[in-house]
């Protein structure tokens, strides 16, 4: 296969990754939107650790990011 | 990671819209640039946008902290306030990851998280640099803290600081296999706090750079959509700004709390 092709082809296979953090996200914004609709109280002190898991389930999504950016310096 | 390479690579991937309209080229504002060349002894110090932007982001810091403490009263006026919500927030992490032990290393967090914001948010800027968008500063920040953690476990607990490989009430025969995915964990640490800032910075601003491309190129009736989306997703990194700065202090002040406590 010829490099800049086979390149392609791999940064987007890495963006596929995004499908995981997608789910990650839903799940992270779901079950807190349910968590705060049985105990409207504990918004406060749980919407912390929303934005937290959040950070790092976006940070893996870039991981795929940063996966094309070095097949995007091999190839091409 | 060299970006001068992969925007070249870039170059030649995109597509050519026509000859003379502007180059889709989001990684250009990431590259270095030298403005002056300093390299004594071979070793490569030179002034670079980098360094200037970094400089610029401590400086911003300590202006703004000496501005809003230039007289200190004991009712706080505006700006004296944001200064002591900053102090109480950051000696609540502090107080709540490391325990009374992290007061020593209260001045230590305070400015890594300043650094990393203002790093963070002076990128905002059009036609500025981000400094965190570069994967060895925040390579450099992330293995000094891990160098530190090491340091700070055996000073504290000489050989002792080994058992933080071995998870508490582990049968004997897990251990071949335990211990080596704990000691991998460790050593992954660095890397993915210097990855997770990096590419946060450098997605957020590589999307921006699209958006604005479209922007510039769309037809005026074309144009209105990236355009909202910008300035929908410069909200946005602000508030990415802060929680990575955030995530980043916080993941310290844990490092330090296991390498102090042994969890």
């Amino acid at each position: 296969m010829e490099s800049l092709p086979a390149s392609l082809i791999g940064m987007g296979l890495a963006a596929a990754g995004l499908g995981g953090a997608g789910v990650g996200l839903g799940f992270i914004f779901g079950k807190a939107i349910e968590a705060f609709a049985r105990q409207p109280s504990a918004e406060g002190p749980l919407s912390k650790y929303i934005w937290i898991g959040a950070a790092f389930v976006e940070a893996i999504a870039l991981y795929g990011l940063v996966l094309a950016f070095i097949i995007m310096g091999k190839g091409g | 990671m060299n970006f001068s390479l992969v925007a070249e690579a870039w170059a030649e991937t995109a597509p050519n819209v026509a000859a003379g309209a502007p180059k889709l080229d989001p990684l250009h504002h990431f590259q270095v640039v030298n403005y002056v060349k300093l390299a004594p002894f071979g070793f490569d110090i030179s002034i670079s946008n980098s360094v200037v932007w970094m400089w610029l982001a401590v400086a911003v810091a300590f202006g703004l902290f000496r501005y809003a403490l230039r007289a200190p009263t004991l009712v706080p006026g505006r700006m004296q306030s944001v200064a002591e919500a900053a102090y109480l927030f950051l000696d609540g992490i502090v107080n709540d990851v490391i325990g009374p032990s992290g007061k020593k290393f209260f001045p230590g967090i305070f400015t890594l998280f300043f650094f990393v914001l203002f790093c963070n948010w002076l990128g905002l800027i059009p036609g500025s640099f981000t400094v965190t968008s570069q994967l060895i500063v925040t390579g450099t920040l992330a293995l000094s803290i891990f160098v530190l953690c090491i340091f700070l476990g055996v000073y504290h607990h000489g050989w002792k600081f080994l058992g933080f490989f071995v998870p508490h009430g582990l049968p004997p025969f897990l251990l071949p296999l335990i211990v080596p995915i704990e000691v991998i964990s460790f050593l992954a640490r660095p890397v993915s706090l210097a990855v997770r800032l990096f590419a946060n910075m450098t997605a957020g601003h590589t999307l921006l750079g699209v958006l604005f491309f479209f922007t510039v190129t769309l037809s005026w009736f074309g144009a209105w959509l990236p355009f909202g989306f910008t300035v929908v997703f410069s909200g946005f990194e602000v508030f990415i700004g802060f929680i990575q700065a955030y995530i980043f202090t916080m993941l310290t002040c844990v490092y330090l709390n296991d390498a102090l406590h042994l969890h």
